[in-house]
């Protein structure tokens, strides 16, 4: 069988502005898809992965400039093409699911139109046609009520189906060649398996081709045939992916291999050592919080109800759950960002005000946080050097010669150059920034630290850095960590602790190894194997189960009556879970479940 | 990845041909400004002869409607024109970013009723709300002045109270509050720096607006009086001489139309020139596209 598309020794360059030279982005790149074939680009962010994507369009992205090579697509050369005939082509033959959805939709335009819009606008058949189509791919991708979910407005779905519905779209006009760009980085978990399985489903069924670009293998392992590693835009390696998940051939492979985090119930690794006994450094108590204020007082959005958790001094407590579910508000209660409404804050015993305004200067300088986005955590106009004085200003008062050398040493503590002083992050990577994000909360010589989604702005061989930072620091320094995320792997691999949030509300907390281990809370059990496996066929296993069909049938509800969770629940008591509020079941090592069910019957 | 310091070495800025133009138009006005006693050939209300529209060697350009040197009034109006409007410009900014950042930064009620007052203002078409202040209270320079900066003063709000609060709620002005910053470090710091790009070109159009407002004025009569006169004014006084072109050729007609041709250039050379500046910080958007 001939090849659907073909790309040989493909040069891309580019340039940052109208001023600076061009530099090589992909540097003789060759591939080669047939019909009903998945092939996954991988690499670290700056690989030129995307790049090569849309190149398979002859789309070259502004600043960018094809130097070489050529893109054969089903017998054309793409790159010899007018603009217009590109236009033709595009959508219609081949199509692009970009990687944030919300983006992607016009909001002021009801879905089924934007959806049809491709095939109308190619005359690719009536607009009954289209619509049926729509409708068929709609119930191939599981969307619920599929004839009437394509009637809503985007902000109407949630992301999980926004990010299915733009599938829908791409395949509308029946393309025989898909680019999906990271389609599922930006979804929880528990979504994405559903939109993985989807896509599979879908591109199978209709026998197109897919280039499937992500950093993460445990996604690729679920969907591709064909691998292709690439690092630097050049090509690292190829083969299927069999091969390369069982037999890789080079070091970089292997390394990004190694950078994937077992899946954490098969480690009963790193938890537990350093808490046992330890006093609280922070106490959060009671605390309802929540974003707006009714006239009567009250909060108009309730995000955090009723979370009580201890952050024992020197450990790293892990704060999970999926979006929605109150993990960066608990942050910025304890940080100060956001009062609570009612509840106690205590650090080392002593009541902490909710506000920074009625902060002390020494409470301030205790607690530090860190934000989720290196690239806008950063005033662009202050250097690397001024960012991190100010907290040694601030709160030391060292005199500017001091700040100097402190600064010196505090990115030596992130093992970055002393030169990075006078750079602008503007300059530096994303992996650099949050380092020196680390160095500034460091700098004030904090004992706590609120880490909120450090890592998943970054690839996965940059966010194993990090960690291994944290740990680094942890030891030389003995500050305690709250490591906010919606990775269960990372969080396993660091915290001593576990909070696990659901709809505002602590589904359970306790040392990690025992968070990790039966018996659990059923939203716990969800995530735990919700987190994807690289092994070939793990998909197609965990759909199979109760928990996941009925995890994906709904979405987290904040303020629900009764448990939160009993919507998604497999094992969810009828009258009981849907009206009362779930008691707190207390186990060894102050590990609590907030379940209704006895803990025997929590497997 | 460029380097930090490479980046920052000067260099002159690519403003190409018509970036250049307007560059040297804005030097010359200045400089005209600057210099207009020793420029002009005469005062700028002395009466040199009793013929209207006339052309005389004494006067480059010719006489206007009273006989007065064309030439020295346009030079003395330019003075008055872009001196006032450059002072009610700057009285807009301070003015207008002051409030606008308080109410960006305050947010909540402060903001709703600073705001909603705010609106009311704007919902009036400027040159009718110059008309109601000025047959209000008068056309002193001084009340023209602030007039004329009042009203500009409430779209420069607008402008500045949004740009306070896109900037107040990004991850690094989190941050600093975190840390216990006094709200006036952050202002200083972290606001103003990031709103001054934004902010200066809004000040290069709000420049031309408050020259074509303030020459509207004028034209109408409202704007400044006799003897002085600006740009404006000079067009409006000198209008009749329109009706003469049939009978005594064209440049009886360059008293009413050379102080036109004045507002145009300056206008058209500010409006190049931000044109040229959001090009640029376009293009440095457009380049964070890459990589």
């Amino acid at each position: 069988m001939s090849a659907l598309l073909k790309i040989n020794d493909l040069r891309i360059e580019g340039r940052r502005n109208t001023r600076a030279a061009f530099t090589a982005i992909v540097k003789g790149v060759s591939l080669e898809l047939a019909r009903g074939e998945v092939l996954a680009l991988i690499g670290e962010s700056g690989a030129g992965k995307s790049t090569i994507a849309v190149a398979s369009m002859g789309y070259a992205k502004p600043g960018c400039r094809f130097s070489g090579g050529e893109v054969i697509f089903d017998g054309t050369s793409v790159l010899d093409l007018t603009l217009e005939q590109k236009r033709q082509m595009r959508g219609a033959r081949i199509s692009y699911v970009a990687q944030s959805a919300a983006a992607s939709f016009n909001a002021s335009l009801r879905l089924d139109d934007q959806i049809t819009e491709v095939s109308l606008a190619h005359g690719i058949g009536t607009r009954a046609e289209a619509e049926e189509r729509m409708v068929d791919l709609a119930r191939r991708m599981q969307l619920p009520d599929p004839e009437n979910i394509v009637r809503k407005y985007p902000h109407q779905v949630s992301g999980g189906q926004l990010q299915r519905l733009m599938a829908v779209m791409a395949m509308n006009a029946v393309p025989d060649l898909l680019v999906l760009d990271e389609p599922t980085t930006a979804l929880d978990v528990t979504t994405q398996v559903e939109v993985l399985a989807a896509f599979k489903d879908t591109i199978q069924h209709s026998g197109a081709a897919a280039i499937y670009v992500t950093h993460d293998l445990a996604v690729v392992a679920q969907v591709a045939d064909k691998i292709k590693v690439l690092l630097g835009g050049e090509t690292v390696e190829d083969g299927t992916t069999e091969q390369i998940l069982h037999d890789p051939k080079e070091d970089y492979t292997k390394k990004l291999m190694a950078a994937v985090r077992p899946p954490p119930k098969r480690t009963g690794e790193g938890a537990g050592s350093r808490e046992a006994g330890a006093e609280a450094v922070v106490s959060v108590r009671n605390v309802d919080a929540g974003y707006g204020r009714k006239i009567d007082g009250s909060i108009a959005v309730q995000v955090l109800h009723d979370v009580s958790v201890e952050v024992p001094r020197g450990s790293a407590v892990g704060v999970i759950g999926e979006s929605g579910c109150g993990k960066s508000t608990l942050a910025r209660v304890i940080s100060g960002l956001l009062p609570a409404a009612s509840g106690q804050l205590l650090l080392d015993g002593a009541d902490l005000a909710g506000n920074v305004k009625d902060r002390t200067r020494e409470d301030l300088r205790r607690v530090q946080i860190v934000m989720q986005m290196p690239d806008t955590s950063f005033n662009p106009l202050t250097t690397v050097g001024k960012a991190l004085e100010r907290p040694l200003e601030f709160y030391l008062e060292m005199p500017p010669e001091a700040r100097r050398k402190r600064v010196a040493e505090l990115l030596e503590m992130v093992d970055l150059p002393a030169e990075f002083a006078n750079r602008r992050p503007q300059a530096l990577s994303g992996g650099q920034k949050q380092r020196v994000n680390l160095a500034r909360a460091l700098a004030a010589e904090p004992e706590v630290i609120l880490c909120d989604e450090v890592t998943s702005a970054l690839d996965t061989v940059v966010g194993a850095q990090i960690i291994e930072l944290l740990k680094k620091l942890q030891a030389e320094t003995n500050v305690t960590f709250v490591f906010i995320s919606h990775d269960l792997s990372t969080v396993a691999s660091f915290a001593d602790r576990v909070v696990v949030l659901y709809a505002g509300r602590v589904a359970e907390q306790g040392p990690t190894a025992q968070i990790l281990q039966p018996p659990y809370h059923p939203y716990t059990a969800l995530l735990l194997h919700s987190v994807p496996e690289m092994r070939q066929g793990w998909l197609e296993e965990i759909r199979a189960t109760e928990s996941t069909q009925l995890a994906a049938a709904s979405v987290v509800e904040i303020g629900a009556t009764g448990c939160p969770f009993h919507k998604r629940c497999p094992m969810a008591v009828k009258g009981t879970c849907d009206t009362t509020k779930p008691p707190v079941r207390a186990l060894l090592n102050d590990h609590r479940i907030t379940c209704h069910l006895e803990v025997a019957q929590l497997g | 990845m460029t380097d930090a310091t490479a980046a920052r070495s000067w260099h002159l800025p690519d403003l190409g041909f018509l970036g250049w133009l307007s560059v040297a138009i804005l030097v010359f006005w200045t400089f005209v400004c600057l210099f207009a006693p020793w420029l002009a050939p005469y005062e700028e209300s002395t009466i040199l002869t009793d013929q209207s529209f006339s052309s005389d060697e004494r006067m480059l350009l010719g006489s206007d409607y009273l006989g007065r040197d064309v030439f020295s009034r346009l030079i003395y109006g330019a003075r008055l024109t872009l001196g006032l409007a450059l002072a009610a410009t700057v009285f807009a900014f301070v003015v207008g970013v002051t409030l606008g950042f308080v109410a960006g930064i305050m947010g909540g009620t402060v903001d709703d009723v600073m705001s909603r007052i705010n609106d009311a203002f704007v919902s009036f078409p400027s040159i009718m709300l110059a008309l109601i202040l000025v047959s209000a209270f008068g056309s002193s320079l001084w009340l023209l002045m602030l007039t004329i900066g009042f009203i500009e003063a409430t779209r420069v709000y607008r402008i500045a109270r949004s740009l306070a609060q896109n900037i107040m709620v990004m991850d690094f002005v989190e941050v600093s509050r975190a840390r216990g910053e006094s709200i006036w470090w952050i202002l200083k710091n972290e606001i103003l720096p990031n709103a001054f790009i934004p902010l200066s070109t809004d000040f290069g159009l709000r420049f031309t607006y408050s020259i074509l407002l303030l020459s509207s004025l004028s034209f109408l009569g409202l704007g400044v009086q006799p003897p002085f006169s600006d740009w404006g004014s000079m067009v409006k006084e000198n209008m009749a001489a329109l009706n003469y072109i049939l009978f005594f050729g064209f440049q009886v007609a360059l008293a009413p139309i050379l102080p036109a041709v004045c507002i145009f250039s300056v206008t058209l050379a500010n409006n190049l020139l931000v044109d040229w500046n959001l090009s640029r910080s376009q293009k440095d958007i457009s380049s964070e596209l890459i990589g």
